[in-house]
Formats: structure tokens, C-alpha cells, sequence
């Protein structure tokens, strides 16, 4: 009875040590070096495998951060500049500060604005409806209102109004990954600058027909009038294909387009103080008003060189 | 011979062709009539009339845009008002002429006459001609150019022609009124057909639920005497009149995954079409007319018509000719209540391919709310491709694209069996048909990559 015992240690002891030399041998042989830098990034990184920044998940970037001689390329959105800084240092690299942007929805075609003038029973996923038919009202542009983006979101920060029947982002929970971009057919949806404190000024629409059809199909339509890119002393407005686009990084958020437009179109955002329209639009005729008076001033004092 | 079918799938809708008995009446021309530019498969028509210009029924206002496209001829006579993008059936905007009717005034070169033409042009080359000048394209739904279809690639010789009379979608009876009332000229042009494609055998595909159809097509062959034309009998079964099936209850043959059916020796025409080709070939008459049911679930038998429209003509004008739109109806539908397209805008105009005015009730048309899989096979027995729809829709979940190439979810003919069988509601049509045009973005993607590679290494 003893012996077996001992004889079974002893063999169980004997066969441990042979096979762990072999695993010790193996790993050995077959080790793979990898650089521990790319440990350390994946550590500071958000680790939310989003695949905004384009690779297939946090560890990718880091591996691809690693091997890049520069990280001009590479940004990940989730994490922001924060990230990008530590990403920097621990690789020896210096990132520039990038405007931290999140996602806008550019539809206000709410229930309200646009009325409905057909009912959609097929499928609830904007692809499948945007495959089959320009939409369930007059507008072929606006949101489709199933939810893709709802769903396409990995943070939680989208969600459907049921009010509006519009998307709505959370501002706190947005990364700006950018895969609600992806995952709406109609293309609404934008990564803008966040803006300082959050104020930011878009056009709120992305109708390409005529003023007239598209004033039909929705009453907060952008119709192409072009007040707002005259107004915009910045060079901020271009008007392409009949619809209006703010370019983020010239606009100086005067809100002086969102006083102008007719249909109310633009919107401005995280304003501290609601915007008086006509204090804009006065602002705007005085100063309409000197410029006409120094050109024909100027017109005179020509005149009078010449005459 | 007894009655064939295809041999894998298919379902048997109720067959409420309410419309069999009407005979095509000739709906009058409104007073301004729009025409689309892209009314067949390929690249759009470029039009080549300007504002203002003076048009003669039959007189070409499109060019075609590509190899796979079609001439477009006017279907009145006028005066041309505006070329500009107006909403189709689905609301996207596609380039219209629109021209204001004076009259009825007709290109001199199309012969107006009734009398029945037998005799068949020698010359193939000139038959082909006549048909792509004509702007004839396939009538049974696809709007193929025919003159592409009837002109095989080098080295492929085709063994059958067959003409597709099955109208397998409930409702509609177009192709049956046109069998009735004009055999012989379908007859003529299947003949005519039959001589471009060197001889081949002829075999007209009729479902037995049509048997006046039938005696009438059988009388006509054997009156107009043109060797190798039949008539064969099919059993009643959806959807028998899609070509790769109909070619596989005819031939017992079947083409493969991502192949042509003049790769096993076939060409299918619709019924309709014969018919212009007959007219095209024999009268010169351009292909600006088409039969449409006008039918729907609770319409009177006194409100359903057959219409011999003319294209460019608006929907709601068919509507409220026909004498309104019914107070039931709950969708409208162009084309069949299986394959058809709801149609969002009424003042959409019809186009070549335009079959049928389809007024659906809510009981008929409502989606039930879509509940979980229970894995009962149903969709697979009803998929007359051999697919396995409940398996594409959940790899379209996954956006598996590698798998779904691999289920061959590009071979899916869009016929609607599954989502018609399924019991738990699941809109499996509607997932499929995103995934194949997924999947077919990346064949082409690759076949495009693969000639920039070829020609990349000729230089």
C-alpha cells in the first residue's frame, strides 16, 4: 500500500518535471518578441475597440503606433488629445492638439417641420428604407428615423426622440468615433468641432433640391437663398447644390447666419444667452449702412480727383 | 407531354387574377405626359430633343447611355416643354422630357396598319437593328434590351427560346389579355426571334390556370404553321416565370451560380415582348405602349380594367380614369403584389415595364410585427434558388460579406418566397436583398480590380 504510493508520487513528480523542461524549451524556441512598448500603449488606451481611429481594436493602434515613425496619421477619438498625449510620451513621439469634435445631426425635419405623406411598413432599418424609396415624407434627404445610428452606437449617446423621431447625441457620452457617420445612408450626420464650452453653429439640413421643393417637403428646410454665406463676414458659408455649409474651423460663432436665415435652418448651440434677432439683423443693416457710406464717400472723393 | 415545373421551391399565392375577363381598352392620352429617361436596365437615355422642339409620335427623344441601355421614343405628339429630373414611383429623381399633346400625329416610317405581317425578314442583322432601334426590352419586369439578349456572345449557341406566358404573379393579367387578343402577332414574333437565334427550338411556357390562353396561343401556331413552335403546360407555381426557373421546368436545366441562361443554350422572352418585336420588326413601331391591370382586393369586376397604355403617362391620371383611387386601398402597387414596388409618388409616370395599377387593402398588405426564428425551415423549401434565407439573414446581422458570397446570396432573384412562407414574420426579403447588393459591390469591386491588373501587366 506504501509503495504504490511513493511510486505514484514519484512518477507523477518525475513526469511533471520532463514535461515542464518541454514547455520550458518550447517557449523558449518558439518566443516571439514583441516590443513592450506596445503593452504599454494598449494600456493607456481607451479600450473601448471601437475601430474609430480606423484599426480593427485598441491593441492594433497601439501596434501600429509603435511601429509608425510619426503619429500625424493615427487619432484616436475616444481617448482625445489626453490619450494622444500619453500615447506620445511613452513612444517618444509630439502629437499636435486636435479640436475635440463630436457627432451633429444635420436633419430637423421633426414630425412637425415635415409633415408624413406615406407610411413605411417594410423593415425598420434606414438601409433597407433608403434602398427601396426616397422616404416615408417629401423631403429624399432627411433623416429616415428607424435608428441605424442608434445602433451603430457603441457608447450609448445616441437615441431616437420620439417626439421629433430624430436622433439625438448625448453630448457627454459622444466619442466621436464616427461609426454613426458610417452607419447613416442619408449622410446627415457630421463630426464637428465641439466648439468652445460646447458652442457650435451648423446648418441643421442637407436638402439638395430648389428653395421651393424643399421648402415644401420640410418648414425648417435649407432652401439655397444664400443670405447666410452673404452675411457671414468670416468666408465660414458656401452654398453647393442648393444647401447651405458652415465650415467649422473659419466660423467665429456670431451667430450672425442664424439671425438671417429664413427658414431657420441654422442652428446654434450651448449659447449662454438665447439670440436676439433683430439686435443681429440691426447690427447687420448698420453696418451694411457705413460700408454703403464709405463706398460713396470714397465714390466722391474720386470724383473729385478726377473732376 | 404533362405539366412541368421548376424543380426546387416556389410557393402558391391565391391566384385573384379579378381582371382575366376584362379586354384591353385604349387609355386616351392626357394632356401633358412625362418620360422618363431611364425605363430599362443599363445606363440611362440621353435625350436628344431640346425645349421647345416639335415631336411626332414614335420620333427618338433618348439616346443610349451604355452598351446595356435603350432608345426612348416619344409616345405623342407635341411640343417638348422641359428636360428635367421629376420624381419616379420610389421619389428619386430621374430626367423626364415632358412634352404638351396636340393631336396624334405619327412619325411616318411606323406602318399603322391592322393586317397581320407573316412574312419574316431574311436579314438577322437588320432584324437586330430594327429591335434596338425600337427600343425593345424586356416586358416581364427586368426591362432587358432585348437586341442584347437575343445576340449571344461568340461561341454560345442557343437550343431554345422560350416565351414566358406564365404570369405567375397574382393579379395580374396583362400577358393573358395579350395572349387572347393578339397570338398571332406574339406568334410572328417569336418566329422572328427564333430566326436572330439561328433556328433554335420555340416553346411558349403557359400555367395551366390559363387554359383559354392556352387554346388560343395552340390555335395560332397551327394556323400560322412555323416549324419547331409549341405550346407547353406548366403547373401553377410562384415564381415560374422567373427565367432561371422557368428555364428549369422547360429544359430541366439548370444555369449555375452567377451564370447566364444561354450558358445552358436558353433565352427567355416575355410574352409581351414577342409582341414587340412583332410590332418593332414588322410595322417599325417603336415600343412606346404596354398592357396594365388596373385590379386591387376590393375593386368591383366593373372597375377592373386593361389598359393599352402609352408611356409618360402619370399614375394618378391612370387612377382617376379608371375612376379613382378605392377608398380601401392601403397601398398602391406597380407590378405584382410579390415582386411590385409601392408606389410613394402617384405622379410618377409609367414607364415600359409598367404592368399594373395594384390596390391593395390593409388586411392583405400589413406587415404582422416580426417575432424570433424558430428555425422551421420554411423560407429554405420556399427558396426556388436552393438559398438558405434564414442563414443570410443572420449573416447580413453580422455583415459577414465572405460567408454571404459563399451562401451565394448574389444568386437570390429577389421573388419574395421567404419572407411570404416565413411564419415568425422575419423581413428576410428585405435583408437578403441589402446583402446581395453587398455582396455583388464586391464582385465587381474585384472584377474591376482584376482587369486593372490584367491590363496593368499587358503594358
Amino acid at each position: 500500500m506504501t509503495q504504490t504510493i511513493i511510486w505514484t508520487v514519484a512518477i507523477l513528480t518525475v513526469l511533471g518535471l520532463v514535461l515542464a523542461l518541454i514547455l520550458f524549451w518550447v517557449a523558449r524556441k518558439f518566443r516571439v518578441e514583441e516590443d513592450p512598448r506596445i503593452d504599454e500603449v494598449e494600456k493607456v488606451m481607451p479600450g473601448a475597440n471601437c475601430g474609430g481611429c480606423g484599426f480593427a481594436g485598441c491593441r492594433a493602434f497601439a501596434d501600429a503606433a509603435v511601429k509608425a515613425t510619426t503619429l500625424d496619421n493615427q487619432y484616436c477619438p475616444v481617448g482625445g488629445d489626453e490619450v494622444m498625449q500619453k500615447v506620445a510620451s511613452i513612444l517618444g513621439f509630439t502629437v499636435a492638439k486636435k479640436a475635440p469634435q463630436l457627432a451633429v445631426v444635420r436633419c430637423n425635419g421633426t414630425c412637425a417641420n415635415r409633415p408624413r405623406t406615406n407610411e413605411y411598413d417594410g423593415a425598420q432599418s434606414c438601409r433597407v428604407k433608403a434602398a427601396l424609396y426616397s422616404g416615408d415624407t417629401g423631403c429624399s434627404y432627411g433623416c429616415l428615423g428607424c435608428g441605424d445610428c442608434v445602433a451603430a452606437c457603441q457608447f450609448g449617446a445616441l437615441s431616437m426622440d420620439p417626439e421629433t423621431g430624430l436622433p439625438v447625441v448625448d453630448e457627454e457620452k459622444c466619442t466621436a468615433c464616427g461609426a454613426c457617420v458610417k452607419a447613416c445612408p442619408r449622410h446627415i450626420i457630421e463630426l464637428r468641432a465641439k466648439g468652445p464650452r460646447g458652442m457650435r453653429e451648423f446648418v441643421s439640413c442637407v436638402n439638395k433640391d430648389k428653395g421651393p421643393v424643399a421648402k415644401k417637403a420640410c418648414a425648417a428646410a435649407c432652401i439655397g437663398c444664400g443670405l447666410c454665406a452673404k452675411t457671414c463676414q468670416h468666408g465660414a458659408i458656401t452654398v453647393t447644390d442648393n444647401v447651405a455649409y458652415i465650415d467649422f474651423t473659419k466660423c467665429k460663432l456670431c451667430r450672425e447666419c442664424e439671425a438671417v436665415c429664413p427658414t431657420g435652418a441654422i442652428h446654434g448651440v450651448n449659447f449662454p444667452k438665447e439670440l436676439d434677432k433683430d439686435a443681429v439683423k440691426k447690427r447687420i443693416a448698420d453696418r451694411k449702412a457705413k460700408a454703403a457710406e464709405a463706398a460713396k464717400a470714397e465714390a466722391e472723393k474720386k470724383e473729385v480727383a478726377n473732376g | 407531354m404533362g405539366k412541368l415545373t421548376f424543380s426546387m421551391g416556389g410557393v402558391h399565392p391565391h391566384d385573384s387574377k379579378f381582371a382575366s375577363e376584362r379586354p384591353i381598352e385604349v387609355l386616351p392620352l392626357p394632356p401633358t405626359v412625362y418620360v422618363s429617361m431611364a425605363q430599362h436596365l443599363g445606363a440611362p437615355a440621353k435625350p436628344v430633343v431640346a425645349v421647345g422642339d416639335r415631336v411626332k409620335v414614335g420620333q427618338v427623344l433618348g439616346e443610349p447611355g451604355g452598351f446595356i441601355s435603350a432608345f426612348i421614343h416619344s409616345p405623342a405628339s407635341g411640343t417638348v416643354k422641359s428636360i428635367a429630373p421629376r420624381k419616379d414611383l420610389a421619389g428619386n429623381p430621374v430626367m423626364h422630357v415632358e412634352i404638351a399633346v396636340e393631336g396624334d400625329e405619327w412619325d411616318p416610317s411606323v406602318d399603322l396598319s391592322q393586317d397581320l405581317v407573316t412574312a419574316i425578314p431574311d436579314d438577322k442583322a437588320m432584324i437586330l437593328d430594327r429591335i434596338k432601334a425600337c427600343g425593345v426590352v424586356g416586358l416581364g419586369g427586368a426591362t432587358f434590351p432585348t437586341h442584347v439578349k437575343l445576340n449571344p456572345p461568340p461561341g454560345k449557341v442557343a437550343e431554345c427560346l422560350i416565351i414566358n406566358g406564365s404570369e405567375c404573379e397574382p393579379y395580374l393579367t396583362s400577358d393573358y389579355r395579350i395572349m387572347l387578343e393578339r397570338p398571332k402577332e406574339i406568334i410572328v414574333g417569336a418566329a422572328i426571334m427564333q430566326k436572330v437565334l439561328g433556328g433554335c427550338k420555340c416553346v411558349v411556357g403557359i400555367e395551366e390556370n390559363k387554359p383559354a390562353a392556352i387554346a388560343t396561343m395552340q390555335a395560332a401556331i397551327a394556323e400560322l404553321g412555323y416549324p419547331g413552335i409549341t405550346v407547353q403546360v406548366l403547373k401553377k407555381r410562384y415564381p415560374q416565370g422567373g427565367e432561371k426557373q422557368l428555364i428549369d421546368a422547360v429544359m430541366k436545366r439548370q444555369v449555375k451560380s452567377g451564370g447566364l441562361p444561354i450558358d445552358v443554350g436558353a433565352v427567355v422572352q416575355n410574352a409581351t415582348t414577342a409582341f414587340s418585336v412583332y410590332e418593332a420588326v414588322q410595322k417599325n413601331k417603336p415600343l412606346i405602349t404596354n398592357i396594365l391591370t388596373v385590379t386591387g382586393d376590393d375593386l368591383p369586376a366593373e372597375r377592373q380594367h386593361n389598359y393599352l397604355f402609352r408611356i409618360g403617362v402619370p399614375f394618378s391620371y391612370i387612377a382617376e380614369y379608371a375612376g379613382g383611387i378605392p377608398a380601401s386601398a392601403a397601398k398602391i402597387v406597380s407590378g405584382g403584389p410579390m415582386m411590385g414596388k409601392a408606389m410613394s409618388n402617384l405622379d410618377a409616370t409609367t414607364v415600359k415595364g409598367s404592368s399594373s395599377v395594384l390596390y391593395l387593402s390593409e388586411a392583405s398588405t400589413r406587415r404582422h410585427p416580426e417575432t424570433n426564428c424558430i428555425r422551421c425551415g420554411k423560407c429554405a423549401d420556399a427558396c426556388p434558388m436552393g438559398l438558405e434565407p434564414f442563414l443570410l439573414n443572420r449573416l447580413y446581422k453580422s455583415a459577414d460579406l465572405e460567408a454571404l458570397e459563399k451562401n451565394a446570396a448574389q444568386d437570390c432573384i429577389e421573388c419574395g418566397c421567404c419572407l411570404y412562407s416565413c411564419p415568425a414574420h422575419i423581413p428576410l426579403l428585405d435583408h437578403i436583398r441589402q446583402a446581395k447588393g453587398q455582396v455583388m459591390g464586391v464582385i465587381r469591386a474585384r472584377a474591376a480590380a482584376a482587369k486593372a491588373a490584367a491590363e496593368a501587366a499587358k503594358k
